[in-house]
């Protein structure tokens, strides 16, 4: 504890070579943090590298003795058991899957566990005194009453984080805070931590997102393979994203995307005049008279905000996965389909790989094997009967061929990080050898190597003369991997750019406004 | 207990309970004075059991795809006193009772299908109200009385294999049969490493697999033997038979198939599943109908059993089964079981009564032991998969990953869902 002053910063947390070990695995090797009071702390690592395992540690998840090493915290030794122990402290951890529950209002979710109370019974007037002036403080103009499942998950986030005030925190950790966030939200919520830092609320980020640490961030550590590898200084030491990136791969990355050479050939996949209804809102419409064609090789961006309609169209097509059909036409190779269901869709040669891995896209119960196969059973069918051995040959086949990391293909897909995931979900499309293929956010939630051999993998699928159409939040990944990006807004599509005519800035301008001329 | 692990391959429940029912079998068997395993015992646990252990495979196929079925009880009994009824007053010979019977069950079951798949409504509830609606049925239609059948339809309920060939002191039949079953474990067994070993899939050694089969077929021979033994007519029952080939038939199905594949995949993440092409309202339809042509089935063996069909038969199946499966380690989330496994579940409950029966423990208390062994059962597993021996990744997402997904309920259309956020 005499360290502590020998720095000129008071350091409201340090952590001193913890190490923790799941049978078989050492998740964590002599990691070290030492984070000032009143800094935002970035931690950056790919995925896998150890940083939540860490922040459980920190926040009591695994509980004092199930690691070794010291976690000082305002110059003591502390020794949490248990999440409650670690918010007694004033440390609270907002993870990335939020964990409101969307029955109860917004008031109702902030003193979840910590209700006013007067001789036992819930004091709901000063509840509701206390949560105004919380959501006051988070910049959330809603009334306290409404119910989580009616608002975004921009507004829940904030959500999250009034009710961490609440607990009146002094050390807030974000897991990922604006991984599903689109670009406004994130920004308010950036803005809101540089607020809290102004109120001497030190903050510990772990974000993917490189262009928002380097915005808000004090200082970077950096984690890879279960070890603490360096701490930046933002200012000091001149970071930006590509120096990032150096710490967490371990090598420079000379470009992000691989180099790639379209081969574009005729118009492959038509939609024209697609009108769709939201399921549940009479007269709403999430697709509006929207076109659009792909070429044979071509690769095809859709950019919009969260809740633009991309994803919405991309379902509707896909067999009317999605909302109430109302209108519209689906050509491909010229010839008008009829696609009413996803089965349907699939036999023309669609594929659709989901946003949400987790709840849409996989059985996490299943294994690899299974999983690669679940889309084109009839394919190593007989008579109804599965041939399990050519299964587990096809499988084995694609995981050589897209370098899946996961010791033999019998293991469950629960297991594997979302990069490899992703994989096991790109062969299950690519086996049914779709001339079409929708790739919604194929890199959300995946680390930076993994990203580059997805591109890689999305490129090959497109010179083989298939047409690939890619919806993404993020810009730079857009403009790096598409011929062609269509931009949406509220259910229309509002543009069209070639790659030499797009930039983020024009792209914006199209995703934030409804069609000028017809 | 790593080896003995292997042997078992790796699902720690089905291990588990292949230990806990031959543990429970050699307990009985010292304290019953070896009453427990002689011919006539086996014989009736089969004969007493087998409509309940057919039940366990329709209900194991019902939760896997993430549904309940609290009506089989009620529909066993509705279609018993229907098919006496058939027999006694329509003159029918005893098969086409059977059949209309099975038919029967199909039709139920189609009504029950229709209500969970195309209108949407939790099978709890479908099934609730087909448990009041045919336990209702079954009095209304037989006037709550007592039907008898003729013999000849008591065969499937109480009958054994004829004998036939040399005289050898065994049943003949039931030994062919326990050789065949020796045979087809060993062969498939080697087919399946030869397979595993082609295609360059870990195989475990040799020794470990030669144990394996000397111990089922051990075993195996070692039922054949008991089977064969009992007094003069008797032999491995029909019944027994009848359940033999349903586990076969209906554990392929369900680890072989398309179909089987589907109802694992719809239980395990419907909206996937969907997006996937799997048909999920098919799916639903038919393992619900299936449910109930499995329930007229059971009904059916009960009643031949009992000679004949009452107002309060099938009481309480239900409960039996849906405890068999979740024994036998299917999941109450559904994705998770196996036929085989209910099978075990379901004899563990069965060794269990008919031990604590032979050792003249009452009903009471029987009840009270039965209802803690489920419960114990089921927290084994869970405290198993809580350490985080089945998976290190499962031990670090135990707080947050399987709370916050979005389960997909019965009543969430794929066509609503965009994401967790929307």
């Amino acid at each position: 504890m005499t360290s502590l002053n020998t720095h000129s910063d008071p350091l409201i947390l340090e952590m001193r070579s913890i190490t923790k070990e799941f049978p078989g695995v050492k998740a964590l090797a002599d990691v070290s943090l030492r984070v000032k009071a009143g800094e935002i702390h970035a931690i950056c690592g790919e995925n896998g590298a150890g940083k939540s395992t860490l922040m459980k540690v920190l926040s009591g998840v695994y509980p004092f003795g199930t690691y070794t090493g010291d976690i000082v915290y305002q110059n003591e030794v502390q020794e949490f058991k248990d999440i409650r122990a670690s918010e007694h402290a004033g440390i609270v951890i907002i993870h990335q899957e939020l964990a409101l529950i969307p029955e109860l209002s917004i008031m109702e979710n902030i003193f979840l566990g910590n209700e006013p109370t007067k001789r036992g019974v819930i004091d709901w007037a000063e509840a509701r005194l206390r949560s105004t002036e919380l959501l006051a403080r988070v910049g959330l103009r809603e009334d306290p009453d409404t119910p989580i499942k009616e608002i975004g998950v921009g507004k829940q986030q904030l959500v999250e984080i009034a009710k961490a005030l609440n607990k009146s925190v002094k050390l807030l950790i974000l897991d990922e805070p604006t991984a599903a966030l689109n670009e406004s939200d994130s920004q308010h919520l950036l803005d809101l931590m540089l607020g809290l830092k102004g109120r001497g609320i030190t903050s510990i980020i772990i974000s993917h997102k490189l262009n928002e640490i380097e915005q808000i961030a004090d200082e970077i550590t950096i984690i890879r393979d279960g070890k603490s590898i360096e701490t930046l200084n933002v200012l000091a030491d001149g970071v930006d994203e590509d120096r990032i990136i150096k710490g967490m791969v371990g090598r420079t990355l000379e470009s992000r995307f691989p180099d790639h050479e379209p081969k574009i050939g005729e118009v492959l996949f038509e939609v024209k005049n697609w009108n769709v209804g939201h399921p549940q809102i009479q007269d709403r419409l999430v697709c509006k008279n929207s076109s659009f064609f792909v070429r044979r090789g071509e690769i095809v961006g859709f950019a919009g905000l969260m809740g633009a309609g991309r994803t919405e169209l991309a379902r509707s097509v896909f067999g009317r996965s999605y909302g109430r059909f109302i209108s519209g036409h689906v050509y491909k190779d010229g010839k008008e389909l009829q696609l009413k269901s996803v089965r349907q869709a699939i036999d023309a040669g669609l594929g659709y790989v989901t946003e949400d891995r987790k709840s849409l896209g996989l059985n996490l119960l299943d294994d690899i094997k299974a999983t690669t196969v679940s889309a084109n059973l009839r394919k190593i069918s007989k008579n109804f009967v599965v041939d399990t051995n050519k299964e587990y040959a096809v499988a084995e086949e694609y995981r050589k061929s897209l370098r899946t990391k996961t010791p033999s293909v019998e293991e469950g897909v629960a297991k594997l990080s979302g990069g490899n995931q992703q994989k096991v979900v790109l062969a299950k499309w690519m086996f049914t050898d779709p001339d079409v293929l929708i790739l919604d956010e194929p890199t959300r939630g995946i680390d930076v190597g993994a990203k580059f051999e997805i591109y890689g993998i999305i490129q090959k699928l497109a010179n083989e003369g298939k047409a690939v159409i890619v919806i993404s939040s993020e810009l730079p990944e857009l403009l790096g991997l598409s011929d062609r990006i269509y931009t949406i807004f509220e259910g229309a599509i509002t543009g069209v750019l070639d790659k030499d005519q797009a930039s983020q800035e024009s792209l914006m301008k199209l995703m934030t406004s409804a069609r000028k001329s017809a | 207990m790593n080896a003995l692990k292997k042997l078992f391959g790796g699902n720690t429940r089905q291990f588990g309970m292949i230990f806990a029912l031959v543990a429970l079998i050699v307990f009985f068997e010292i304290f019953t004075e070896g009453r427990t395993l002689t011919s006539g015992n086996v014989i009736n646990l089969f004969n007493g059991n087998s409509y309940i252990l057919i039940l366990a495979i329709g209900m194991v196929l019902v939760i896997i795809a993430g549904h309940i079925d609290l009506s089989v009880g009620s529909v066993a009994a509705f279609v018993g006193v229907c098919v006496s009824l058939f027999i006694r007053d329509w003159g029918l010979p005893w098969y086409i009772g059977v059949l209309m019977g099975l038919g029967l069950g199909v039709l139920i079951g189609a009504w029950q299908g229709f209500w969970v798949a195309y209108v949407g409504i939790p099978a709890f509830i479908v099934t609730l109200a087909g448990m009041l609606i045919f336990r209702g049925a079954n009095q209304l239609v037989g006037k709550s009385n007592t039907i008898p059948v003729p013999t000849d339809f008591q065969y499937i309920g109480s009958g054994y294999l004829p004998e036939f060939g040399p005289n050898t002191g065994y049943n003949n039949p039931t030994m062919l049969i326990g050789l065949l079953g020796v045979a087809f474990v060993i062969f498939s067994e080697i087919r399946s490493r030869r397979n595993a070993k082609a295609l360059g899939a870990e195989v475990s050694e040799a020794w470990v697999m030669v144990l394996k089969l000397v111990l089922v077929c051990g075993a195996i021979l070692y039922a054949t033997y008991l089977f064969a033994t009992g007094r003069p007519g008797t032999s491995f029952p029909v019944p027994g038979l009848i359940l033999a080939v349903l586990v076969l038939v209906y554990g392929f199905i369900s680890s072989k198939t398309v179909i089987g594949r589907h109802i694992y995949a719809v239980g395990g993440n419907r909206h996937a599943a969907e997006l996937s092409g799997v048909q999920s309202k098919k799916v639903n339809f038919l393992v619900m109908m299936n449910m109930s042509l499995l329930a007229g089935l059971a009904g059916m063996i009960f009643v031949g059993r009992s000679t004949a069909s009452g107002p309060f038969d099938g009481v309480g199946w239900e409960l039996d089964a849906i405890a068999a499966v979740f024994i036998g380690g299917a999941a109450v989330t559904g994705g998770v079981g196996t036929v085989i496994g209910s099978i075990i579940g379901g004899l563990v409950m069965a060794v269990l009564n008919n031990g604590l029966q032979l050792l003249g423990v009452g009903a009471d208390l029987t009840q009270i032991i039965k209802g803690l062994v489920l419960l114990i059962a089921v927290a084994f597993d869970v405290y198993n998969k809580t350490q985080g021996k089945r998976s290190v990744v499962g031990m670090l997402m135990k707080n947050f990953s399987r709370s916050n997904e979005i389960k997909a309920d019965e009543t969430t259309q794929t066509t609503d869902v965009i994401s967790k956020g929307a």
